[in-house]
């Protein structure tokens, strides 16, 4: 419970429109899309810097829980008030500042969602790749904070590869910013960098300076069919090995495609084992030429079928596959565990394998696709959390995926974050010694513990 | 006090739809009030975490909720774009029953519900239109094109509305028009709008219907389609006219049953079988009967193979479409446009977001109309970068609202039913 004469402040602080303690409120800031739910005590709506300052400073010397959040669509609780205390909602900060055509930079507030700043920046022919599922709905300050990636990201890479600087809030409430609109910068630390992926934990972004590049000229699309997890892989290692890193390289392999083929009917044949989804995006002489050696660099490797799209809606066509399997697996259960791992892109096919082991022993349906260009594979365990004892199972075949993912030299995740749905798991890949300096990092900017406290790091 | 489970009852039936939300956000990206408000209880998710909030009982039925679930176009476009196929629409609808129930129908809404359920006054209407006019509508600049002005106080007296009909549709014609043997029995359903505000789209109706030599039935017992009294609420009239409905129906058992109002067409193809399933099971069996010859205009006529006639009316000049939600969300977005272009001196061009909410929403706009209008504004604006003559659409309540934020925002654009442009092209008989 908070104060009254907390609630006064922040009023002050905000405007009496944006503080909110109604309970249909609290409701509604309670969750994100893990489906997890604690309800905090006021939900505040800070309109810029100065406001974000004045909230965590009152909150630092009161001692109050601050949760910072944007659209509310993380997969790991990052956003999530438990235990209580205020959450702070970034929304209204939701300005493009600027976009810079001679140093393809692009100023923004953390609020704007991610799609929006890319139509921006492609109505003047400039290009913001990191492409998460959420685009359409997800913030930047979301996309920094959980350093998303998306399908794009082989080619491109991640969000914090665009990140050149920040404007954040730090715990105790002062403002400061890191590097800028400039290409190179090393004096003092890399602050930019610890700040992309901190889920909220160490400051509260309130602009976001982004690197653009141009938009490409064409894209191309293709779609491949092979006869073993294997054969897709090696195509993979194929391209790569041919010079070629495509923008996007999507595969499903055959528990998704059986998801897929058994709800839709897209035709895919059934000895069908693996699919890759192929994009290549540049200058048009350069693509084609590209396009027409893939063909010849996938065909040795098991390949049943290729498919080239011609045009946007044949590309639409072969993306089918891909989009139809979040909607698929519903059908197989009502709840989904969703795991976003990381493997070597060489060992995919042991992971596959391994996943194949876990699914056989446990008895729970897994459904593999995801990103084969960077190994990053979104592992989905669909249950039905009514039955009981399913819930304990899939948990105990998490910790198995996790540890056959480990092993081949992974990661627990690739874009989703610790928050809270991996903590009990963290310290299976993290080394006491890696936590140590963590948490020493932690304590030196928010000594108090009061932004976003309880995420990531385990619990005693 | 009602007890608990009353007040619940239509949230209780919906719970298995409500746990089908995984809360991904995703209606974030396409609701059109959320893009204006911006507030999380506006989402689609939001609503559905309200909802089963209040089944829980950890949130009240309250004013604030009531206002909640007032914010909502039933556009249906979350429901398009969700990938659960989370029915947020019958969701709202539920909450907004149960608020009803609760706390009684809004003072609107219980107008509303005498006016719809009292066949002397909606029937024939002329009664109503002779009461109301000289006590809700005074004039406005006749070159506009919109004559009178509402100051209701549910309206806070901005909103600019047509006037009523002098003589409503259903005053007009016989309730049989024979056509030619062996032509198709089309009856006609007319809807409110149709007949108390834009009775020249009946017209239109009539006279396109007449050139491809059909019947038609009018039946003069119909009533509004029950879509009014449903959005705030009131299911008891909504039943009580869709049963009267279906016994006009059965009395003619016409071929096709005909729709010229998009949120018409969207009651009995989404509502009807929904709602009466749950409640009125023998309702629901004699929809069934009628369930696949409901069919909006434009489908029918291109079914029936509708050849624009050869009178060049150079009012239509060029002419862009506005995809009413109703019949977007049912996928008729191909047949009008069909239809429109292949009219003679209609030079047709798409508008930018030409499948985005008009913002009216029924009675949302009453309840919210600044945003309603903010909604509307995009909308506007696009059709003045298409620069066009005229704006068709298959729905009289978007036509209320694109005439309305034309008119404020001083364009001189045209808005005329999809039916209204083809009938344009007919020799006058």
């Amino acid at each position: 419970m908070l104060e009254r004469s907390v609630i006064r402040k922040l009023r002050e602080i905000v405007g009496n429109e944006h503080v909110t303690q109604e309970k249909q409120d609290l409701v509604c800031y309670s969750y994100d899309a893990t489906q997890m739910e604690f309800l905090p005590d006021a939900v505040v709506f800070p309109a810029d810097a100065l406001q974000v300052s004045a909230i965590l400073h009152l909150a630092n010397s009161e001692r109050i829980p601050v949760f910072p959040r944007g659209a509310g669509s993380g997969f790991s609780g990052g956003s999530l008030p438990k235990g209580g205390g205020i959450v702070l909602v970034t929304t209204r900060m939701n300005r493009i500042l600027r976009i810079d055509t001679d140093n393809l930079i692009a100023v923004v507030e953390p609020g704007v969602v991610t799609g929006d700043l890319q139509d921006a920046v492609e109505r003047l022919g400039l290009f913001y790749p990191p492409d998460p599922a959420s685009l359409r709905f997800s913030t930047i300050g979301g996309n920094v904070a959980e350093c998303a990636g998306g399908p794009r990201a082989v080619k491109y890479g991640v969000t914090k590869d665009f990140v050149l600087g920040l404007e954040v809030v730090l715990p105790i409430g002062d403002i400061i910013t890191t590097g800028g609109g400039i290409y190179k910068g090393v004096v003092g630390y890399d602050l930019t960098k610890l700040m992309c992926g901190s889920e909220g934990t160490l400051g509260i972004i309130t602009r976001v300076t982004l690197r653009l590049l141009p938009l490409p000229e064409t894209r191309r699309t293709m779609l491949a069919i092979f006869d073993s997890i294997d054969g897709a892989a090696g195509a993979v290692a194929g391209i790569i090995r041919g010079r070629i890193i495509p923008t996007t390289l999507e595969f499903l392999d055959h528990s998704a495609l059986k998801c897929v083929e058994g709800e839709f009917s897209l035709g895919i044949p059934a000895s069908a084992r693996a699919v890759l989804l192929i994009e290549l995006d540049g200058e048009r002489e350069l693509v084609d030429r590209q396009a027409a050696r893939i063909d010849a660099l996938v065909s040795p490797f098991g390949l049943i079928e290729f498919r080239a799209a011609a045009d946007a809606a044949e590309a639409e066509e072969l993306w089918m596959a891909r989009r139809l399997v979040s909607p698929a697996l519903r059908k197989v259960n009502p709840d989904k565990i969703n795991e976003d791992i990381v493997v070597p892109r060489n060992r995919v096919p042991d992971i596959i394998r391994r996943i194949d082991e876990i699914r056989e022993r446990y008895g729970v349906p897994i459904i593999n696709f995801g990103h084969a260009g960077d190994g990053n594979i979104h592992v989905n365990i669909m249950i039905d959390r009514a039955r009981t004892g399913e819930s304990e199972k899939a948990e105990e075949a998490v910790r198995e995926i996790f540890r056959a993912v480990l092993e081949l030299g992974g990661t627990m995740s690739g874009e989703h974050g610790v928050g809270l749905s991996k903590q009990p798991y963290v310290t299976m890949e993290l080394t006491r010694e890696q936590l140590g300096a963590m948490t020493a990092i932690k304590r030196a900017l928010d000594p108090n513990n009061i932004l976003n406290p309880g995420k990531i790091f385990p619990t005693e | 006090m009602k007890p608990f489970q009353i007040v619940m009852e239509p949230l209780a039936r919906i719970e298995q739809e409500l746990k089908k939300c995984v809360k991904c956000g995703a209606c974030r990206a396409h609701c059109p009030v959320f893009s204006v408000m911006g507030r999380e209880p506006v989402s689609a998710r939001g609503k559905i975490a309200l909802a089963r909030a209040a089944l829980a009982g950890s949130i009240g039925l309250d004013s604030r909720t009531r206002s909640d679930m007032s914010k909502c176009l039933l556009c249906g476009r979350c429901v398009e774009k969700c990938a659960n196929d989370v029915p947020t629409d019958l969701i709202v609808l539920a909450a907004r029953e149960a608020v009803a129930r609760k706390r009684g129908l809004t003072s609107f809404h219980k107008v509303v519900g005498l006016l719809l359920r009292n066949r002397g006054l909606m029937g024939k209407g002329a009664l109503l239109a002779s009461l109301l006019k000289p006590l809700l509508f005074r004039r406005v600049p006749a070159a506009s094109g919109l004559r009178l002005r509402f100051p209701l106080p549910f309206v806070g007296g901005k909103r600019s509305v047509p006037a009523l009909a002098a003589k409503p549709f259903l005053d007009r014609h016989p309730e049989i028009i024979n056509g030619m043997p062996g032509r198709p029995r089309i009856l006609f359903f007319v809807g409110c709008m149709t007949n108390f505000i834009y009775p020249e789209i009946g017209e239109a109706a009539v006279a396109v219907l007449k050139s491809l030599g059909c019947s038609l039935i009018i039946p003069e017992d119909q009533q509004c389609c029950g879509f009014p009294a449903l959005s705030g609420g009131d299911t008891t009239t909504f039943l009580q006219l869709a049963e009267k409905n279906l016994a006009a129906l059965e009395r003619h058992r016409p071929d096709h049953v005909m729709t010229a109002c998009a949120s018409c067409g969207g009651a009995f193809h989404r509502m009807y079988p929904r709602l009466l399933a749950g409640r009125r099971p023998d309702l629901a069996e004699r929809y069934r009967a009628f369930s696949d010859r409901f069919v909006d205009a434009a489908v029918l006529l291109e079914q029936l193979g509708f050849a624009p006639g050869g009178v060049r009316d150079r009012r239509n000049g060029r002419v862009a479409y506005h995809d009413p939600c109703h019949l977007r969300s049912r996928s008729i977005t191909r047949e009008p446009r069909a239809l429109i272009a292949a009219s003679p001196a209609v030079e047709f061009v798409e508008m930018k977001g030409a499948d985005s909410c008009c913002g009216l929403g029924g009675t949302f706009n009453l309840y919210h109309y600044a945003t309603s209008m903010e909604i509307n504004a995009a909308k506007i604006s696009a059709i003045r970068d298409a620069g066009v003559d005229t704006v068709a659409t298959g729905c009289p309540g978007c036509m209320l609202q694109l005439a309305d934020g034309l008119h404020r925002s001083g364009e001189r654009v045209r808005v005329r039913h999809t039916l209204e442009i083809l009938a344009s092209t007919l020799n006058a008989r």
